[in-house]
């Protein structure tokens, strides 16, 4: 039987709200599965189980504020039988934040699939919206969402709400500023501890563009294929080349991934940023690079990204898009110890062959941590930046 | 399809590509990346989604014409005409 506790997503988090459970006493779950949604300062994301089995008991009730590693569940494991441990346990100290949580126990029937308690376990409520119901003190669990999968959008709370504008704006900067507190206090740390240093160059993305181009003329919506996804999937080739550049940095020692999970910063309308990673992003081909980046971005903007994202980034790529500033010199993210930063493509002069041509151009500085890796390393990436972006065909 | 239902299309399915847009932010002039700050990809999934919901396969080229609302309601439903 194995005890699931509250993760750490991320080297800043002590603790987090539990906002709603996705499984209920006796589903089975498998390694990978989101069992439940915590509320943190970066939004709600989903955690997942590493465990295989059945859920035997829920330990913490949604509204709980638990510290990182509070236990959460209890799990058992394939072919174990049930243990009597609440009943066992009954004498002793509880264990549980409140007695609701032990009504849940094993004795009583799972749920039907579509009971009002398993309903409102598998809410679906964007960030914008969950955070205005939380204003408004609307219980979410009476609107009927309109958004993906019956999700409770912005304009559903909206048809709800009662307007008190002062109030709302004031406890949305607050929400705002708890991002912006997450973020500050992981750039002064990383600028702080972080010894870096910075190697810049311009790159020829004409031909990637002019493929781009070809191979979207006939393709559908659904199909097509953004720079930004050549970009990580260069990004991530090239990471496995240079080991040094990714993994992690704890307890004063650097841990390379044989893994690429590369993270990928979203920025978000309302103001801050996140950068889920694309788990294991070298054994995607570029379709599924671009489908996982489609994915990430939906899934950023709706409130929905999931605890092995979070926390599982080994190096990051951060874009600025397809319009705007050229250079971007980023902060790398702790514990990484790598970030590439791509600015706007921009037409300029560039001589192919020896003659003055105008090309698309692209600028990419990578940051990289001095205790780990050196300039020849970071070369060395930027090298093998190049030559997988200058040939999408081999992508 | 009349322009009312071109119009609750088109705000349908951009506030699904970006929930944290409220529907009145939507007027016939916002633009999707200058005034609601859609990024390429949420564009691309827009486009993909117009094109679940309504058939009609808008190329790159034409991503301008569906920048606003306003100039939305005349492209598509001239391609849906």
């Amino acid at each position: 039987m194995a005890v699931f506790t509250m993760p750490s997503l991320g080297a800043d988090m002590e603790a987090g709200t539990l906002s709603e459970w996705l499984v209920a006493p006796g589903d089975e779950v498998r390694r990978g599965d989101s069992i439940a949604v915590v509320e943190t300062q970066k939004g709600a994301i989903e955690i997942e189980c590493f465990e295989e089995g059945r859920v035997q008991e829920l330990l913490a009730v949604p509204g709980a504020e638990l510290p990182v590693g509070a236990p959460l569940a209890l799990i058992l494991a394939p072919g174990e039988s049930e243990h009597p441990t609440t009943q066992a346990q009954e004498g002793g100290e509880s264990r549980l934040p409140t007695a609701a949580a032990r009504q849940t126990a094993t004795s009583a029937p799972p749920p039907k699939p579509d009971s009002p308690t398993r309903r409102e376990a598998f809410l679906r409520v964007s960030p914008a919206a969950r955070m205005r119901a939380k204003e408004q003190g609307i219980d979410l669990s009476t609107i009927e969402g309109s958004g993906p999968d019956g999700a409770i959008v912005l304009a559903d709370i909206g048809k709800r709400a009662r307007p008190e504008p002062s109030t709302r704006s004031e406890k949305h900067s607050t929400q705002l500023d708890e991002m912006r507190k997450v973020i500050a206090a992981a750039m002064t740390r990383s600028k702080q501890t972080i010894p870096h240093f910075y190697l810049s160059q311009t790159i020829d993305v004409q031909p990637a563009i002019d493929w781009l181009e070809a191979r979207n003329r006939d393709a559908t919506p659904g199909e097509r294929l953004l720079l930004g996804a050549l970009v990580v999937r260069a990004a991530a080739l090239a990471a496995v080349k240079v080991p040094s550049l990714n993994g992690h940095f704890v307890d004063g020692a650097f841990r390379p991934s044989a893994e690429v999970n590369a993270g990928i910063v979203i920025a978000l309308r309302g103001g801050g940023l996140v950068a889920p990673a694309l788990n294991d992003a070298v054994g995607l081909s570029l379709d599924e690079t671009m489908t996982g980046m489609r994915d990430l971005v939906s899934r950023a903007r709706a409130g929905r990204l999931k605890s092995s994202e979070m926390a599982g980034g080994t190096i990051t790529i951060s874009s600025l898009g397809e319009t705007g500033a050229e250079t971007m010199t980023g902060v790398i993210f702790p514990p990484q110890v790598a970030l590439v930063g791509v600015g706007a493509p921009q037409l300029r002069p560039w001589i192919v062959a020896g003659k003055i041509v105008p090309r698309m151009l692209i600028n990419v500085t990578i940051s990289a941590d001095h205790r780990v890796s050196d300039g020849r390393q970071a070369a060395k990436y930027i090298a093998e930046f190049e030559t997988r972006i200058e040939r999408p065909e081999t992508l | 399809m009349t322009e009312e239902e071109i119009r609750r299309a088109y705000i349908e399915e951009l506030t699904e590509v970006a929930p944290d847009i409220s529907p009145d932010e939507i007027g016939n002039e916002a633009h999707i990346q200058d005034d609601l700050d859609l990024d390429s990809m949420d564009i691309l999934n827009f486009v993909t989604a117009l094109h679940e919901r309504l058939g009609i396969d808008i190329p790159e080229p034409d991503y301008p014409r569906i920048a606003t609302l306003g100039k939305a309601i005349r492209y598509l439903g001239q391609r849906l005409a």
